[in-house]
């Protein structure tokens, strides 16, 4: 596994057996408090998703393991280093170790396909263009995209620009990968396409995986571990199994799709008949 | 590559387009021309009265410019401005007795220096001293002359008419 | 009333905000430019989209700004009978004021406006967060090249802007109107002054050049990520490109032509 790696590029510090470590976290936004105490260990070398209903703030959550945000309080350990605490260097020197693959995908729309996985060698690296070249197809190979190199993001079905992000994110063999919503929106033979990426490339590229996402079905599919948020707390966490089996309304309900429960049917508002009575 | 190179040249064209516009504007549209041939030598003049002269002001001689004002300072003992030129140096062969005048172009126009050669055998020497000057007319004090001989002349002659 | 002063103040509030924030962020640009001295290369590309794309609208407003001073020009002075001052006309008016002002306004409209949609863009679609998350600066790779094209394209834009436009007053004075051609230039030269003149009228352009891209980088980068948000940051570029050009103009001028 190790072998894949370049000796030049960054691997980890240390082996810790957790990868991210994340205690207390509290996380308002302006009045409306996303996270309030959450504790989430993800393993080195796993596959762990954090699930929760939309509008939980998964992918806040992703970009405060990231470092893009500032938590109000509690603290966010990425393989040993807090993220808040270090210095900018330090925390782009470790955003070298990560990737983040937007839901969007984010590819740079002015940039063909091959730019785009270059993108980050050519930033970070100061490579050879065969041996870039090389590399390049290497990852567009591995997401089965090689004979695509030439186009542009706008000619890429969603997809398609989905596994483009993903050789970009593995281009500088980072030691973990953050999943916004990769199933969203996506055909039943991509999703499959995707999920089968996502493990090989776990399994083959030592990597960790941190999956947010609500499709419960794929994710039981894939995943080590389960994170379950609600309400801005962690609800409930463990196997696939532990999950499907837990005893817990909020995962109960979250995991076989009901439409009411602890997460009511209703937003907020007053009485039904009193509200319809005050405009008469 | 081929896109690169397309970008390259065009940025290329770019500036140097945009530098030919700077040179252009220097050389054809200002006065650069005029003053880059600095080489010369300066030659003083005491004026009482300057009017519009300026620093830059033409010095001519029959009408062919063959230098520049350099400075004009006042010189607060002799109650005189001092007027340096900049005399272009193949015009080396000004009569020592060669006298100024600060001249307008047209009614309106700008004031230059005019230089009137004298008979002298000898020549003014770099940083030589035009001894016989003539200020500059300045038209409001004309006007005002002009109205006050008009006057007293048509006065006069009102009287001669009355005498009779 | 209170309403109304409730309002005065809020606005006055987000408005210093708005300037503070700017403020700020144009440090972080000027921090961010020594990172482009060995990526030259990134500059080049930005000076395609930013200068030599806004070339041809500058090369022909300027000819046409120059015809009709021409003519104007003419059918003012001829009056006078001093159709000879035509070529100082055309080129003070060019050179002191309109070159610099209306390339910068034109610049706003064709240069500023774009770059502000494609930063604007750029973060509504993720890419300058993604951009982050891959440990490159936004700032060093997609705002401080733009930035500095701005600057360098400006005062370029200005000169041919006011060179194309003393050639088509003198195509029009001269080639149409029957003005003397070497008088036509002799008045030029002997009242346009390189210091005076030109090198002010070049700094006007770098002033103008660098409000210019300043503002139009920090609404793209400082726009609502979303339709509307870019939209609203690409009219507030132009409009505020004008109000800053025209009112610095009014400055810059008074400073350096005011004591004449």
């Amino acid at each position: 596994m190790q072998a894949v790696r370049q000796g030049a590029l960054p691997v980890s510090n240390n082996n810790d057996e957790l990868i991210v470590k994340i205690r207390g976290l509290r996380f308002a936004h302006g009045a409306r408090v996303i996270f309030d105490g959450v504790d989430i260990d993800i393993p080195r070398g796993k596959i762990t998703s954090i699930m929760g209903p939309s509008g939980t703030g998964k992918t806040t959550l992703l970009k405060l393991i990231g470092g893009q945000l500032q938590p109000n309080a509690g603290s966010v350990v990425v393989d040993g280093e807090d993220v808040n605490k270090i210095s900018r260097d330090a925390l782009f020197r470790l955003r070298k170790r990560m990737s983040l693959l937007f839901q969007t995908g984010a590819l740079f729309t002015d940039l063909t396909v091959f730019e785009n996985v270059a993108f980050p060698l050519r930033e970070h690296t100061r490579l050879p263009e065969s041996i870039l070249r090389d590399l390049v197809l290497m990852k567009l190979e591995a997401v089965g995209l090689r004979g695509a190199r030439d186009l542009l993001p706008a000619e890429l079905s969603g997809g398609m620009a989905r596994r483009v992000a993903l050789a970009r994110a593995i281009a500088l063999d980072p030691m973990m990968i953050m999943y916004d919503e990769p199933f969203t929106g996506q055909d039943p033979i991509t999703v499959g396409v995707i999920m089968q990426l996502i493990r090989m490339l776990n399994d083959t590229l030592g990597l960790t995986s941190i999956i947010v996402s609500h499709d419960v079905h794929e994710l039981t599919m894939i995943c080590d571990h389960m994170y379950m948020i609600s309400g801005g707390k962690v609800v409930g966490h463990g196997t696939p199994g532990d999950m499907a089996h837990s005893e817990s309304g909020w995962v109960r309900q979250f995991m076989a799709g009901l439409p009411d429960g602890p997460v009511p049917f209703h937003y907020p508002a007053p009485d039904y008949a009193d509200d319809l009575l005050a405009g008469a | 590559m081929m896109q690169k190179r397309t970008m390259e040249i065009g940025v290329g064209v770019f500036v140097a387009a945009g530098i030919a516009a700077l040179v252009m504007l220097a050389m054809k549209v200002s006065n650069l021309a005029a003053f880059t041939n600095q080489q010369g030598y300066e030659i003083t003049a005491r004026f009482e009265n300057i009017g519009g002269l300026k620093e830059r002001s033409a010095v001519t001689v029959a009408g062919v410019r063959i230098g520049r004002v350099k400075s004009i300072v006042f010189d607060d003992k002799d109650y005189e401005a001092v007027v340096t030129m900049n005399i272009e140096s193949q015009h080396d062969r000004l009569p020592a007795d060669t006298s100024a005048s600060i001249l307008t172009a047209g009614l309106l126009g700008e004031q230059y220096v005019a230089l009137e050669p004298g008979g002298d055998e000898a020549f003014l020497k770099p940083g030589g001293d035009i001894k016989l000057t003539q200020s500059a007319i300045i038209l409001e004090k004309m006007v005002g002359q002009f109205l006050f001989d008009k006057a007293a002349g048509g006065g006069g002659k009102k009287e001669e008419g009355a005498a009779p | 009333m209170m309403d109304w002063l409730q309002r005065l103040g809020s606005t006055s509030l987000s408005v210093f905000e708005r300037l503070g924030r700017g403020n700020l962020f144009l440090l972080r640009v000027l921090a961010a430019l020594p990172s482009l001295v060995p990526r030259p290369g990134l500059v080049i590309a930005q000076l395609y989209s930013v200068g030599v794309l806004s070339m041809m609208l500058i090369v022909i407003s300027g000819l046409n700004v120059g015809m009709v001073l021409g003519l104007q020009g003419y059918n003012t002075l001829v009056d006078f009978g001093s159709e000879e001052s035509l070529g100082q006309l055309v080129a003070l008016s060019l050179v002191r004021e309109l070159g610099p002002v209306v390339a910068a306004l034109l610049f706003a409209g064709r240069a500023g406006s774009a770059l502000t949609a494609e930063i604007g863009l750029m973060k509504a679609t993720e890419q300058l967060s993604g951009m982050e998350m891959m440990a490159v600066d936004p700032l060093k790779r997609v705002v401080a090249p733009r930035f500095i094209a701005g600057i360098i394209s400006m005062p370029l834009l200005a000169a041919m802007f006011s060179a194309v436009g003393v050639l088509g007053g003198f195509f029009v004075g001269v080639g149409l109107l029957g003005v003397d051609s070497g008088a036509f230039w002799s008045q030029m030269q002997s009242k346009v002054d390189l210091y005076d003149d030109i090198l002010n009228g070049v700094i006007k352009s770098v002033v103008f050049g660098f409000v210019a891209a300043w503002i139009a980088v920090f609404e793209g980068y400082d726009a609502v990520p979303n339709t509307e948000g870019v939209s609203r940051a690409t009219t507030r570029t132009v409009v505020h490109t004008a109000f800053a050009v025209l009112g610095l103009d009014f400055i810059l001028t008074a400073l350096m032509f005011g004591n004449e």
